[in-house]
């Protein structure tokens, strides 16, 4: 039998209903940690971004600006310069790292000896310092002094100026994505190794030849693994700053001195990359509110890969059911 | 459930106008003319750019010179400071009483946002009268009327050449003799690459930003307007024709693949203080360092060559410099103000750091001082510091962004990348007006 008590103005409260609402203030307060962190490093910004987008802020000073910040966008060349970048890196760097990775752990699950010391040699480079693995990348192919068109040159080859000439600086980059592609390389052989051996016995008693088991066995199993590798690889490559920064600024020949003008995409550009703007924007311009307009639609295009990531998953999970 | 909602709802407002508005409350200046010696003894904070050992010391001396003028004065220094550190700290409510940045290209922004305040009522309650200074520091220290910092010590640009590689020739004034002696001077391999360059022409070369060598050819930045006048000032078109015409001659790749062999600009590697490059432009401050580094090199300073057709500008150059100021906000901005004037005005205090730190001294008096470390190589800068042809970049919202622009355009067109120079010019006035109606308005 329900027993009655009576609520502050005086109405009847179910006892029920009241050790509910204990259970969710209880609920509540366990979650208050997550709650305020999350109001204050998620909610709180985002909506201070979206405010910032329609004003002038220097850092300093307010001033409504309407949707000019949103008009500028669609005029910067740079912002374009910088999508098209960007996007040149995901469509060529993230499948070029994938191939690549699951190339070299397919390679060391097929070593009869030396398995450790191969698996070291190849995830040693992911575990350099980024500045100092773009600065040594860009001191090696430097076309002045760099050992590689050196050794190019010595046997008659033809070297590019690969930081220097825009239409070789993103696959020189690309080449730096790959030689530290040791942590991919890790998870790929994991996966690979979990891949039970019996159902490649079964596929070789069917004639299946070397093509075919990797078609219909391992990219099966490992789907989950490469479905992970891509999304995070996409979100990582639209945030891609600091290799980009560091080997302009090395290649271009930049002090950090007074008088001297660093150009971050050295050179032409065309290694400028959205996140590059935005910090550019932001930090060295004081144009607040426009960077403010460049992070929502960072944010807008991090969150759709994100949702698409969710959803193959989501959808892994119901084919495994 | 309603009342819940709305302090939530409250509690964000709050947060948000907290957020609008941090920073913006302006800390009222105290014009006078300083502390006087019957306050309590105080102690002030100073954030300075120095981090070399000689600087330290050099700044150490500086204020102890300080202490001895301002015996209840204590300053307590933090080094290597930059420009972004001392807006967090504006912006945070806790800057230092006096902040110093080696780079004028924020001074539009220090003024205009009201970082460091305004030092006119200061200036004016010490009675300092402004005509001390060379009247081209003012571009620099100021923005739309309001001198928010001042200047301690100065740079000039200036020619260095290898005597011994000169092979007997004078230095040049005009820039077809500047074209004609690095085409003589220079020294290729059989296979055209270059061992000796008697001069680098493009702007990617260490000192050879437009800032510079604009001042070659009378170059301006700006129209009245504040708009960009780069497309239509003839001279910018002038400058990097020439420029252009010398890079051929070289070859833009032979012309990288020697400057990417170079040594660093500031180490001992310096390709003038290696012998491999015969003329190079450079500020005042290469004397101590071929000093230090490179005692053996005979070599000699003049102005920079100018345009033919401008021969009035020969003897001037580019001249910028450290600035200081008082960050808005500071805690002792009487006490601030002592030490801002002695650091900048008071003459045997400037020559003393110029003698130790081998800048350019910021003041007339202090260039005139019988106490200044003269020598000939040293003098050319003192000169060109003089000198009414020589310019600045005036202060001015973008100040970076601008010369990134017009750099960017630069590489474009000696690389060969961009051939039309009228449409790359107009290009740049687009994106410099554009950026300015972003941030400003205008």
């Amino acid at each position: 039998m329900a027993t009655t008590t009576l609520g502050r103005r005086g109405e009847a409260v179910p006892a029920r209903l009241k050790g509910r609402h204990r259970v969710n203030l209880t609920a509540l307060l366990y979650l208050s940690p997550w709650l305020v962190g999350f109001t204050v490093f998620f909610v709180y910004p985002l909506i201070a971004t979206v405010y910032f987008s329609f004003q002038r802020y220097d850092l300093f000073t307010l001033e409504p600006v309407g949707l000019l910040n949103y008009k500028y966008f669609f005029q910067d060349g740079a912002a374009w310069t910088s999508i098209r970048n960007t996007l040149w890196l995901v469509v060529v760097m993230v499948p070029l790292r994938l191939l690549f990775a699951l190339g070299v752990a397919q390679l060391v699950t097929k070593l009869k000896a030396g398995v450790g010391f191969f698996r070291t040699i190849f995830y040693l480079p992911s575990l350099v310092p980024l500045v100092a693995g773009t600065l040594g990348f860009v001191y090696l192919l430097n076309p002045g002094t760099g050992p590689v068109p050196t050794i190019l040159s010595a046997l008659g080859l033809p070297s590019p100026d690969w930081f220097g000439d825009p239409s070789w600086s993103k696959p020189g980059l690309t080449l730096l994505a790959l030689w530290s592609v040791g942590d991919l390389m890790v998870i790929f052989l994991a996966a690979l190794l979990d891949v039970p051996k019996q159902l490649y016995e079964a596929a070789s008693l069917d004639g299946a030849g070397a093509w075919q088991q990797f078609y219909h066995v391992t990219l099966p199993v490992i789907r989950p693994v490469l479905t992970f590798a891509a999304v995070t690889g996409v979100i990582q490559t639209l945030q891609y700053f600091t290799q980009a920064m560091v080997a302009a600024r090395v290649a271009s020949g930049s002090t950090d001195s007074a008088g001297s003008v660093f150009t971050p995409g050295y050179p032409d550009q065309s290694t400028l990359t959205f996140p590059e703007l935005l910090f550019q924007q932001g930090f060295r311009d004081f144009a607040m509110g426009y960077a403010c307009v460049l992070a929502l639609l960072l944010f807008a295009v991090s969150m759709i890969f994100t949702l698409v990531l969710l959803r193959q998953f989501r959808g892994l999970d119901e084919e495994a059911v | 459930m309603r009342t819940r909602l709305l302090l939530v709802a409250a509690g964000l407002a709050v947060l948000s106008a907290a957020a609008c508005t941090a920073g913006t409350e302006s800390a009222p200046a105290i014009p006078s003319a300083g502390s006087t010696p019957d306050q309590k003894p105080v102690t002030i904070t100073m954030w300075h750019g120095f981090s070399a050992d000689n600087e330290l010391k050099a700044f150490d001396d500086a204020l102890a010179g300080f202490k001895q003028k301002y015996p209840w004065i204590t300053v307590k220094t933090t080094k290597a400071i930059q420009d972004d550190q001392i807006i967090q700290s504006a912006r945070g409510g806790n800057p230092p009483d006096v902040a110093m940045s080696f780079t004028t290209d924020s001074v539009a922004t220090f003024c205009k946002t009201g970082i460091f305040q305004d030092l006119k009522p200061f200036l004016a309650a010490s009675k300092i009268d402004e005509s001390i200074f060379p009247k081209v520091i003012a571009e620099y220290t100021q923005y739309q009327g309001n001198r928010c910092v001042m200047p301690m010590l100065a740079d000039s640009y200036g020619l260095y050449y290898n005597k011994k590689l000169m092979k007997g020739e004078q230095p040049p004034k005009t820039l077809s003799e500047l074209a004609a002696l690095t085409k003589k001077l220079t020294v290729r391999a059989a296979d055209g690459t270059i061992k000796v360059a008697g001069f680098v022409p493009h702007s990617q070369m260490y000192e050879n930003a437009p800032i510079h060598t604009g001042t070659m050819v009378g170059a301006k930045w700006t129209n009245p307007d504040g708009t960009s006048a780069v497309a239509s000032d003839p001279a910018w078109k002038q400058l990097m024709t020439w420029q252009k015409d010398l890079v051929d001659w070289f070859g833009y790749d032979k012309l990288e693949k020697f400057r990417k062999s170079m040594g660093d600009e500031w180490s001992a590697d310096n390709p003038f203080m290696k012998g491999k490059v015969a003329m190079a432009i450079d500020g005042e401050w290469r004397n101590a360092m071929i000093a230090a580094d490179a005692k053996d090199l005979d070599y000699g300073t003049a102005p920079i060559p100018v345009a033919d057709d401008k021969p009035q500008l020969y003897g001037g150059g580019f001249i910028a410099g450290t600035v200081v100021g008082i960050p808005r906000g500071a805690k002792n901005p009487e006490a601030a103000w002592d030490l801002v004037k002695y650091l900048t005005t008071d003459t045997d205090a400037v020559v003393n750091l110029s003698n130790a730190l081998r800048n350019v001294p910021s003041t007339l008096p202090a260039l005139q001082s019988p106490k200044l470390d003269k020598d000939p190589n040293f003098q050319t800068f003192l000169d060109i510091f003089a000198n009414p042809s020589s310019a600045t970049l005036p202060a001015q919202l973008n100040s970076v962004f601008n010369q990134q622009t017009l750099q960017e355009a630069q590489i474009k067109w000696e690389s060969g990348r961009a051939p039309d120079l009228d449409a790359l010019l107009a290009d740049v006035d687009k994106k410099i007006n554009d950026k300015l109606k972003l941030t400003s308005g205008n």
